[in-house]
């Protein structure tokens, strides 16, 4: 019986018949994947909104999209409101760590809100985190920054925001974009990994 | 797996790095060899044992064994026709 249709899987039967091993099955479907893959720019683009302005929220978004790059993903980042502040020249100095309405921040003893909104608790607070990041290597925010361009992350402020803001371009680290929602939409559109931080 | 011994291109010591770097250093080193090349990693970060793995299942290059070894997590990857 002669066979005129050969679909893939049916040749994938034959020659697993033959000589596959399982071995050969695993790469054939990896190598199918990163193939399929490759040709949906939608699975490679990621695009992710940056809006809080504290420390550590700052890495989120920043290591989320290193690894999108650094995973052959076209990767932007959006800027808003207090997200601005990460992009910021002086991000190292508006960074900080608020323990205020923040319960599963640790601390080394209970304290209730009221003691907490005390001057000084934020800078307590702020320079516990930075002494417990450095204790365990974490990349510092200036690193993530520098890697996300070196791996070409696009660094978009909200141009809205630094209006109310009263931002300037200038005031932002090099080779930040600037753009609008309809901007950061046109690219989200196309992407199929969209986060919000 | 067959004793046999897989020579690595080159080497990423990403001993001491935290999530991303680890991830990082290795996309960066991957894009430097050619395809079928073998590249080992050693890193301390325990969600690397997580993460290699999947970075190279999403980026079409292939995990092709890991171990611990003195107290560090020792991967080796082919490069493959893929993404990264």
């Amino acid at each position: 019986m002669a066979d005129t249709s050969l679909t893939p899987a049916r040749a994938m039967e034959q020659r697993i018949d033959t000589a596959l091993t399982e071995e050969d099955v695993r790469r054939i479907v990896r190598s199918e994947i990163a193939s399929a893959t490759s040709r949906d720019p939608g699975a490679r683009t990621a695009t992710i909104i940056a809006s809080k302005g504290t420390l550590d929220w700052a890495y989120p978004p920043l290591i989320l999209a290193t690894t999108a790059a650094a995973s052959g993903m076209t990767t932007s980042v959006f800027f808003t409101f207090y997200g601005l502040s990460i992009i910021h020249r002086d991000f190292e100095r508006l960074l900080k760590v608020s323990p205020l309405g923040n319960p599963a921040m640790p601390m080394p003893v209970t304290m209730p809100n009221l003691v907490l909104g005390l001057p000084g608790m934020g800078p307590m607070a702020t320079h516990m985190m930075k002494a417990k990041f450095r204790d365990k290597h974490v990349t510092t925010i200036r690193e993530l920054l520098e890697t996300s361009r070196d791996l070409g992350v696009r660094l978009i402020a909200c141009q809205m925001t630094m209006d109310v803001f009263g931002y300037k371009p200038e005031d932002f680290i090099e080779g930040v974009e600037f753009a609008g929602a309809a901007a950061f939409l046109a690219e989200a559109r196309k992407a199929h990994l969209t986060l919000f931080v | 797996m067959a004793e046999t011994e897989i020579q690595e291109a080159t080497t990423v010591d990403a001993r001491g790095l935290v999530c991303p770097m680890p991830i990082v250093r290795t996309a960066k080193a991957m894009k430097g060899l050619a395809l079928g090349d073998v590249l080992k990693v050693i890193a301390t970060d325990r969600g690397s044992v997580a993460d290699i793995p999947a970075w190279a299942g999403s980026t079409g290059n292939e995990l092709l064994e890991w171990h611990e070894e003195d107290g560090a997590f020792v991967f080796l990857l082919r490069k493959g026709a893929g993404i990264g």
